[in-house]
């Protein structure tokens, strides 16, 4: 019997296996950043203990950061203690900190890639669930709490219990306008906010393989968002050109050794997986979620189910998450006024996010009703972003360019959408109050939220491609 | 270090009858920013609780009278979300021993079992039985075994079994903690590290 990816990976990393334990995993990079690691180190003090291996934890200030004058101390009393708190904390126990103001500074998810940190075959946690964007590049990612945050630091090793193992295929051509954005809500669409819980995920297909890494690292970051444990897709020559050359990946003969290795990492033909889906790329529109849980999704042309339609015992979740998001039965959302478009976060801020939004909006100009956000992930993002003028395009447009940070995705920092306003949103929950108090979001691709920006409602991106196409 | 131990408790519950229950509604991202564990409790469910005032919303099962008890039990998927463990520390610290539900989320099992709190899952039909019976009596009492591993509605002695990882049931059973285990195996972890 075949391996597979999953478990290839996980057997390099066990350094011990017990009966009726659960394995002692070995950790290659820990991530951390503000919000998750003081009440770690404080542990670490209790104990008496040092951080393991400092060498092996990298650490950013994401979540409380302004994300414009970032020059300036943070207003907020307690955002910038619990990142002051970071940066004595990173000095004490020797970690290497890319705080405000360093060139490295990002969302910690954007950051471990782009520095090429994040590699194939390698086991990576941070106390964030999203951690499982790095599973991209073929690599076990998730995320943990601050009591396994303590335990990494004490220890470089994680107890953890081999999940199932899942795979889902999505095969064909998409559509124009469809990214890799709509496949992922799609996908938690069709199996729900748990379909993937206590499951690795492993997706593939053509479709998959004909993704950028960045687009294949929007789908993993979502995985938890199905319930996933992690998300993972095998390494290729797509995963291997965007990995060459970075800042921190191996060099000359280190290189070669790698990619060696990195090239025997696949599921084998006869692995068998716990689960095995199937989906048709042709299926999928441009999506975007009408609830308060990110598998509440629809194609954008389609209506908000009817509450008959569930049963029972879920009428009145169903009906509370209609009523907070202010809608109703057999709705339809296209043309649905909104206020915010946030475009950002650890889902969808990259440069080719960037790019993508940018071709789109050069020359239009966003509706006076809306007000639009577009946060780089990365402090690197955003250099790039303004060498190659896209901040320009975006000025012109009324999508001011701000700083890197998580922003408007979890209502922690300055960025917060207000009570009752409806936003376009490219981050990764529609939870309630997620974007701040009584906020709505409607989770969707950059280009669907561009698009919303220009017309201010609603809008299928779809229909301004073929105009486009007409000119 | 030893942590909170948890054998066995009769209570009576507070029922929560909601499904998808995420991170963010057990304690939103605008209260992570406190540096130690203690006191997320005063914002345990904030947003469902208080209204923008904060002032106590009436209608939220924490803040009427006829519900009070160390088991909270929710609807299925609770702790979906974020991997905030401060979620676990917002309900201990409130008080609660214990969560009930139908099914939870990965990263909030693990972070409640860290922390002393104990998540039971039931079947479906036991949870339903459980609104039921608290829905007709709020002061309706129930048995949580952990050394035996039962649930057991008292009034009505109707019970059900429920599973939990040997290794974690030890820990909480004897206030054992993973990092002393791990470290305890720390010549394994310097020799896989030379393994190269």
């Amino acid at each position: 019997m075949g391996q597979t990816l999953f478990d290839k990976i996980w057997d390099a990393h066990v350094v011990s296996s017990n009966e009726g334990f659960p394995d002692i995993l070995y950790i290659d990079t820990h991530f951390i950043h503000e919000v998750t690691s003081p009440q770690a180190f404080d542990g670490l003090r209790l104990r008496g203990l040092p951080v393991f291996r400092p060498q092996q934890t990298v650490a950013t200030a994401d979540h409380n950061v302004p994300t414009w004058d970032q020059h300036l101390p943070i207003k907020e009393e307690l955002s910038r203690y619990q990142v002051d708190m970071l940066t004595k904390n990173c000095a004490e126990f020797g970690i290497e900190l890319y705080g405000l103001g360093h060139p490295f500074q990002g969302i910690v998810h954007v950051i471990g890639p782009e520095l090429g940190i994040t590699r194939p075959g390698s086991t990576y946690v941070c106390g964030d669930s999203h951690t499982s964007t790095h599973g991209a590049f073929g690599a076990i990612a998730f995320g943990i709490g601050t009591s396994q945050v303590e335990q990494v630091m004490a220890t470089q090793c994680l107890l953890q219990s081999r999940p199932k193992r899942m795979k889902i295929e999505v095969n064909g051509k998409l559509q124009k306008g469809v990214g890799a954005k709509d496949i992922i809500l799609y996908i938690i669409a069709q199996i729900s906010a748990a379909g993937g819980t206590g499951y690795a995920v492993e997706y593939a297909g053509d479709t998959i393989r004909s993704l950028s890494m960045e687009g294949r690292m929007t789908i993993c970051n979502m995985s938890i968002e199905m319930g996933a444990r992690c998300g993972l897709i095998a390494p290729d020559e797509t995963t291997i050109n965007y990995v060459k050359g970075r800042e921190f990946a191996p060099k000359g003969e280190e290189w070669d050794k790698a990619v060696a290795y990195w090239q025997t990492l696949y599921s084998d033909e006869d692995a068998d997986f716990d689960s095995v889906l199937s989906f048709k790329a042709e299926d999928i529109e441009p999506m975007i979620t009408y609830g308060t849980n990110p598998g509440m999704g629809i194609g954008v042309t389609q209506h908000v189910p009817e509450t008959a339609s569930f049963e029972q015992k879920e009428q009145g979740s169903y009906k509370k998450a209609l009523n907070y998001m202010g809608l109703h039965d057999d709705q339809q959302l296209l043309g649905k006024p909104i206020d915010y478009v946030f475009i950002g976060s650890c889902t969808n801020s990259r440069i080719e996010d960037l790019r993508e939004v940018a071709q789109f909006v050069k020359g239009k100009h966003k509706a006076d009703n809306v007000i639009v956000w577009v946060v780089p992930g990365s402090k690197q993002v955003q250099e790039q972003a303004i060498r190659e003028g896209l901040d320009k395009i975006f000025d012109a447009a009324g999508f001011p360019l701000r700083e890197p940070g998580c922003s408007a995705c979890l209502g922690m920092n300055e960025d917060k959408i207000p009570a009752g306003k409806y936003c376009v949103s490219t981050s990764n929950r529609n939870f309630e109050g997620r974007q701040g108090p009584n906020s709505r979001t409607f989770l969707a691709s950059p280009l669907t939220a561009a698009a919303s920006a220009i017309t201010g409602v609603v809008t299928d991106i779809r229909e301004f491609l073929k105009e486009e196409e007409l000119v | 270090m030893s942590t909170k131990i948890f054998k066995h408790i009769q209570t009576s519950v507070v029922p929560l009858p909601i499904e998808n229950i995420d991170t963010d509604q057990i304690i939103p991202a605008r209260f992570l920013k406190a540096t130690t564990r203690e006191g997320f409790g005063n914002n345990l469910f904030r947003d469902w609780r208080f209204d923008n005032d904060g002032n106590p919303k009436e209608d939220f099962v924490l803040n009427e009278p006829k519900y009070s008890g160390k088991i909270l039990v929710a609807g299925k998927n609770f702790g979906c979300g974020s991997s905030r463990e401060h979620a676990a520390w917002a309900i201990a610290d409130y008080g609660f021993d214990a969560v009930v539900s139908s099914f939870f989320a990965d990263i909030f099992k693990g972070n409640a079992l860290n922390n002393g709190l104990l998540p039971v899952q039931v079947s479906d039909d036991f949870l339903k039985r459980i609104f039921e019976v608290v829905d007709a009596d709020p002061h309706t009492v129930i048995e949580i075994d952990l050394v035996d591993q039962f649930i057991k509605i008292v009034a009505t002695g109707e019970q059900e079994s429920f599973e939990v990882n040997p290794y974690k049931k030890a820990c909480m059973t004897n206030g054992y903690d993973d990092i002393d285990y791990i470290l305890s195996k720390k010549e394994l972890v310097v020799e896989f590290e030379g393994r190269g």
